[in-house]
C-alpha cells in the first residue's frame, strides 16, 4: 500500500479566496461553525477544551482523595462508613476520568489532530468526517461519565438514586466479581461511557494511519517523517488493535452485570481471571497509547530547543514500533498474583524487561541530542527535561515491578501507585505540557511568558516528587493502595504526599494562567518562533483555514541549519536554497 | 486492488475527453474532497481506512472467540451436551444464504465498476434479501430457544440466575449446593427448586471409559475424561468398544455431567447468544449500509470513476460473512 502519484492531475481544487489575516480561528463564526467543523485544527481545539475540563475534574478528585488521606481517620465525614464509601468513589472517579477522558486522548486527540496534518503538509486528515465523529464519540462518552458524577452528587446531597448512575466505586479496573455484583450501579453508565470513548479512540487511530500512509507530501519518505508522526503511527496501531478488545470486554461485563451470563462472574460459572486477561490485554497497551505520543513530543521539543539534529533518528523511529509491538505481549505482568501459571509469569516477566530496551534507546538518544546542543530554556524544553528525569524513575521502577519476586512483595501497594504516576503524570503530563508550550504559538499565534512558564513547571516538578516519591517508600513498607485509612506510622508519609499534591495544584494553576495570559495578552507569534524545520512551522501562526498558503517542501525535519536567526527582524528565516537541496536528496547522514 | 486503482486512473484520464460527464464539473470530479490530490489517492485512503477498521472488528470478535476457546477447552462435555440444542439445519441454511449474499455483493461491486446501474441494483437487492433471510432464520432459532428456556442470562433454565417458569424438565440449576453467597430469598428459591428437580441417578454403570475417575474430587474439572480402550482386545472387539464410547459420548446426558460442569451449561448458551447476537447486530448494520448504497445507486451516483462506497460496504459485508463462517462450525458442529 504505497502512496501513488496519479498520471493525470485534475487541476488545483478550488480555494475560497482568503482575506489577509484570515486564519482558522476567524475563518467562520458562531458556535455551530465549531461544533460541526471538519477542520482538524478546530477539532483539536475542541478536544482540548473537553479534555482539559476532564483533567480539571480528575484533578479535583485527586485533591479530595489526598485530603481524605491527611489523617488516618475520616476527614470529610465523621461517620466512618460514609467517609470510606465517599473515598472509594473519589479514587475510582479520579482514576477513570484521568485515564479514559484525559490521558488517552490528551496528546493524540489534541496535539495529534492539530499537528499531524500540518506536519504532513496536508490540508486535513484523511477522513475529516470521521474525525468529527471521533470528537462526538468523546463527548458522548463524557456525558455518561457526567451522569455517573451527577448521580454520585445527587445521592450524596439529596439521597436520590439515578437509575444506572449512582457513583462508581470499582476502581478504574472494573474487576469482577465486585463490578458484576455489589459495586454501585454507576458501573453500568461508566462501562457504556468507556465503550463509546473506545470508538473515539479507534476513529482517531484509523484516521491517523490512513493519513500517514496516504497524505505524505512529495519528498517525505517514511524515514524523513517527523518523529512525532512515527510516534502517532505506533500509537494508532495500538489504538486499532487493543481498543476493540476493551470494547468487547466492556460489553461482556455489562451483560454479566445486567443478565448474569456467567463468563466473568464466578457465581454464575464464570472466570474472574479471564476478565483480568481481557482487561489488561487492552489496558497494558493503553499505557503505551499514553506514553508513545508523549515520546514523540519529546523528540520534537528536545531537538528543536537544543537547536540540534535529533540523534539516532532511525533508532527512535524503530523503537516506537518496537514498543508498540511489545506492548501486546506483556499484559500478564499485571497478574503475577492472579494465579496464572508460574511459566506464564516467567515469560511475561522476561518480555516486560525487554520493553526497557527500546525505551532506554529513546532516552539515550534524547540525551545525546542535547549533548553539545544550544539549549534554550523555554517552558517546553524545561518540561521535556523534567520528563527525562521522571520517565527514568518511572521506567526503572517498572523493572522492579517486572521482576516477579519483587512484584509479589509490592503488589497492590503504593509502590505501584508511585510507579505508574511517575509514568502517567511525570512522563505523559509533562510531555503534554511540553507539547502545549511548544505548539501554543502555532495554535493561537501568541507567545508565552517564558519566566512564568518555567516557574510553573518547576513548582509542578517539585510538587510531583514531593507527592509521589514518599509513595515508593510507603509502598515498600507495605501501605496498600485504595485504602481510606492506614496505621498511624504512615501518617507522616501521607501528609507529605498530600502537601505535595497541593503544590502540584499550585504549579498547574500557574501554568494554566500562564497559557491563558498568552492567549489574551501574549506577544504576537511569528510563523516559526523556535526555528524548527517540521512543516507546521512553514505556515503562518495561527495557520489559515487550508493550512498552507504556499505548499511546503518537505526536507529533513531536523535540519536546524535550514533556518537562520535574523537579528534585525528578530525572526527565524528559511534558507530557501538549503531547503531545496536537502529536500531533493535522501536523508542526510549526520556525524556527531 | 492495484488493478482497481489503475482502472480508476484510466477512467480519470478518460475525462480529458470532451464528452466525459466529468467535464461538467469544471475543476475537479464531484466526489473528490478538497484535501486529496486525485480520486485515486482518495480511493486508496478510503480503502486503507476500511481495512484498518475491519482489523478492529476482527479483534472485537477475537475477544469472544477467545472466551469461547477458554470455555470449550476447560469444559468440552458442556459444549458437547449443550450444542444439541442448536439446529444444524438452520445453521447450514444460513451459511449458504450468507455466502450467496457475499457472491451477489461482490458481483455488485463489479457492476458498479462497469457502470451497470441496473445490474448493481439487482445485486444489491439480492444481497439485502440475503441479509433479511438470515435474520428471519436467526429469529426463528432465537424464539425457539426462548420458548425452550435456554435463553440468555436469567432466561436460561441451566443458569443459577434462572427466573423463568419451572416445569418438570425445569430448573436444572436446582442441584447446586448452597453457598454463603446466597441471600435468604435465593436460598428459599433453591430449596423449592431442589424439591422439584429430577433426582440425579446415583447408581451408574461402572467402568464406562468416559466417566471422570475424579468425579467428586476438587480435580474433577481439571482432568479430562479418559477414553482409553483396554489393551489386548481383538481388532473387532476394539472397534466395537470405540463405537460404544463414541455413541455414548454423542448422547451425553445432563445427568452424566459432573456437578462442576452442570454449573457451566448456561455459559455455552451465553457465549452462543453473545457471539451470534453481536454478529446479528453487524448483519443489521450491513443491511442498513446496503440500503444506503442502494438508494445512491438508484440515483445513478456510481460508475467507473466512483464506486468507493459500494466497494467498502462490500468489504464490510464479506467480513460479516466470514465471521459467520467461523461461528457456524464452532457452535453448531461440535464433536
Amino acid at each position: 500500500m504505497s502512496a501513488i502519484n496519479p498520471p493525470v492531475s485534475l487541476g488545483a481544487p478550488v480555494h475560497e479566496p482568503q482575506a489577509p489575516g484570515d486564519n482558522y480561528l476567524t475563518h467562520s463564526r458562531g458556535i455551530l461553525s465549531w461544533l460541526f467543523t471538519l477542520d482538524h485544527k478546530r477539532i483539536g481545539i475542541m478536544y482540548m477544551v473537553g479534555v482539559l475540563t476532564a483533567f480539571f475534574i480528575g484533578g479535583v478528585f485527586a485533591m479530595l482523595l489526598r485530603t481524605e488521606l491527611l489523617t488516618p481517620g475520616p476527614t470529610f465525614n465523621s461517620d466512618k462508613t460514609q467517609a470510606w464509601n465517599f473515598y472509594n468513589h473519589v479514587f475510582t472517579l479520579h482514576g477513570a476520568v484521568m485515564v479514559f477522558l484525559f490521558i488517552i486522548p490528551a496528546i493524540p486527540a489534541i496535539l495529534g489532530n492539530f499537528i499531524l496534518p500540518m506536519q504532513l503538509g496536508a490540508k486535513d486528515v484523511a477522513f475529516p468526517r470521521l474525525n468529527l465523529g471521533s470528537l462526538w464519540c468523546w463527548i458522548g462518552g463524557a456525558i455518561f461519565f457526567g451522569y455517573v458524577l451527577l448521580g454520585g452528587i445527587l445521592n450524596a446531597s439529596l439521597g436520590w438514586h439515578l437509575p444506572g448512575g449512582y457513583g462508581l466505586d470499582t476502581g478504574w479496573t472494573f474487576y469482577t466479581p465486585y463490578s458484576s455484583q455489589q459495586a454501585s450501579d454507576g458501573t453500568i453508565a461508566a462501562l457504556l461511557g468507556v465503550f463509546i470513548l473506545g470508538f473515539s479512540s479507534i476513529l482517531t487511530g484509523v484516521n491517523f494511519i490512513a493519513s500517514i500512509h496516504m497524505l505524505r507530501p512529495k519528498g517525505m519518505t517514511w524515514f524523513r517523517m517527523p518523529l512525532f508522526l512515527w510516534a502517532l503511527y505506533a500509537t494508532s496501531v495500538i489504538q486499532i488493535l487493543a481498543t476493540p478488545v476493551l470494547a468487547i470486554t466492556g460489553l461482556l461485563l455489562l451483560a454479566e452485570r445486567l443478565l448474569h451470563i456467567g463468563i466473568f462472574d464466578s457465581k454464575f460459572g464464570g472466570d474472574p481471571v479471564l476478565f483480568q486477561h481481557f482487561f489488561w490485554f487492552y489496558s497494558h497497551p493503553a499505557v503505551y497509547i499514553m506514553i508513545l505520543p508523549a515520546m514523540g513530543v519529546i523528540s520534537e521539543v528536545i531537538s528543536t530547543h537544543s537547536r540540534k539534529h535529533v540523534f539516532g533518528y532511525n533508532f527512535i523511529a524503530y523503537s516506537s514500533i518496537a514498543i508498540a509491538l511489545l506492548s501486546f505481549l506483556v499484559w500478564g505482568h499485571h497478574m503475577f498474583v492472579s494465579g496464572q501459571s508460574p511459566i506464564s509469569n516467567v515469560i511475561f516477566s522476561l518480555l516486560t524487561f525487554s520493553v526497557a530496551v527500546p525505551s532506554a534507546i529513546k532516552v539515550f538518544n534524547w540525551v545525546s541530542t542535547m549533548y553539545k546542543g544550544d539549549i534554550r530554556f523555554t517552558p517546553a524544553m524545561v518540561a521535556a527535561m523534567c520528563f527525562l528525569v521522571l520517565f527514568t524513575f518511572g521506567g526503572l521502577t517498572g523493572l522492579f515491578l517486572g521482576s516477579i519476586a519483587n512484584d509479589i512483595h509490592v503488589t497492590g501497594t503504593y509502590f505501584i501507585v508511585a510507579h505508574f504516576h511517575y509514568v502517567m503524570v511525570g512522563s505523559v503530563l509533562f510531555a503534554f505540557l511540553a507539547g502545549l508550550y511548544h505548539w501554543w504559538p502555532k495554535m493561537f499565534g501568541r507567545m508565552v511568558n517564558v519566566a512564568w512558564g518555567n516557574v510553573g513547571m518547576i513548582l509542578l516538578l517539585i510538587g510531583f516528587n514531593v507527592t509521589f516519591f514518599p509513595q515508593f517508600i510507603m509502598g515498600a513498607k507495605g501501605m496498600p493502595r485504595r485504602y481510606a485509612t492506614y496505621p498511624v506510622e504512615f501518617t507522616g508519609f501521607h501528609q507529605v504526599s498530600t502537601y505535595g499534591a497541593y503544590l502540584m495544584a499550585i504549579g498547574l494553576f500557574t501554568i494554566a494562567f500562564n497559557l491563558l495570559h498568552a492567549l489574551l495578552k501574549g506577544v504576537k507569534a511569528p510563523a516559526n518562533p523556535w526555528g524548527s524545520n517540521t512543516l507546521e512551522w512553514h505556515s503562518p501562526s495561527p495557520p489559515p483555514h487550508d493550512n498552507f498558503p504556499v505548499e511546503p517542501v518537505a526536507g529533513d525535519p531536523y535540519d536546524m541549519k535550514a533556518w537562520t536567526w535574523d537579528e534585525p527582524t528578530k525572526q527565524w528565516v528559511l534558507d530557501e536554497e538549503r531547503a531545496k537541496t536537502v529536500a531533493g536528496t535522501e536523508p542526510t547522514k549526520h556525524h556527531h | 486492488m492495484s488493478e482497481l486503482v489503475s482502472r480508476q486512473q484510466a477512467a480519470v484520464a478518460a475525462q480529458g475527453d470532451t464528452n466525459s460527464p466529468l467535464r461538467d464539473h469544471h475543476v475537479h470530479p464531484p466526489h473528490l474532497a478538497h484535501h486529496f490530490e486525485s480520486p485515486a489517492q482518495q480511493y486508496d485512503s478510503a480503502k486503507i481506512g476500511m481495512w484498518v477498521f475491519l482489523a478492529t472488528e476482527l479483534l472485537m470478535f477475537g475477544g469472544l472467540f477467545c472466551a469461547y476457546s477458554v470455555y470449550r477447552h476447560n469444559h468440552p462435555e458442556v459444549f458437547e451436551y449443550a450444542h444439541h440444542y442448536l439446529d444444524k439445519f438452520w445453521g447450514a441454511f444460513n451459511t449458504v444464504v450468507l455466502i450467496t449474499s457475499s457472491l451477489t455483493m461482490a458481483w455488485g461491486v463489479r457492476m458498479a465498476q462497469m457502470g451497470a446501474k441496473r445490474g448493481l441494483i439487482v445485486c444489491l437487492v439480492l444481497t439485502l434479501l440475503g441479509g433479511v433471510g438470515f435474520m428471519i432464520v436467526k429469529s426463528i432459532e432465537y424464539s425457539h430457544k426462548y420458548h425452550e428456556h435456554v435463553w440468555i442470562g436469567a432466561g436460561n433454565k441451566y443458569s443459577k440466575a434462572y427466573n423463568g417458569p419451572r416445569n418438570e424438565e425445569g430448573p436444572l440449576s436446582a442441584q447446586h449446593s448452597e453457598t454463603n453467597a446466597l441471600t435468604d430469598k435465593e436460598r428459599e428459591h433453591t430449596a423449592t427448586l431442589n424439591q422439584m428437580a429430577k433426582p440425579v441417578a446415583t447408581t451408574e454403570p461402572v467402568g464406562q471409559p468416559w466417566r471422570d475417575p475424579n468425579m467428586g474430587t476438587p480435580d474433577e474439572a481439571k482432568i479430562k475424561p479418559m477414553q482409553v480402550i483396554p489393551a489386548g482386545l481383538s481388532e473387532a472387539a476394539r472397534q466395537q468398544q470405540i463405537k460404544a464410547v463414541d455413541e455414548h459420548k454423542h448422547s451425553i446426558k445432563y445427568e452424566d455431567l459432573p456437578q462442576i460442569e452442570k454449573d457451566r451449561v448456561a455459559t455455552f448458551f451465553n457465549i452462543y447468544f453473545m457471539m451470534t447476537g453481536l454478529h446479528g447486530i453487524h448483519v443489521l448494520v450491513g443491511m442498513g449500509l446496503i440500503t444506503w448504497v442502494l438508494i445512491r445507486a438508484t440515483k445513478n451516483e456510481f460508475g467507473p470513476t466512483y464506486f468507493t462506497p459500494v466497494d467498502l460496504v462490500g468489504l464490510y459485508w464479506h467480513l460479516v460473512d466470514l465471521i459467520w463462517i467461523f461461528l457456524f462450525p464452532l457452535l453448531y458442529l461440535i464433536h
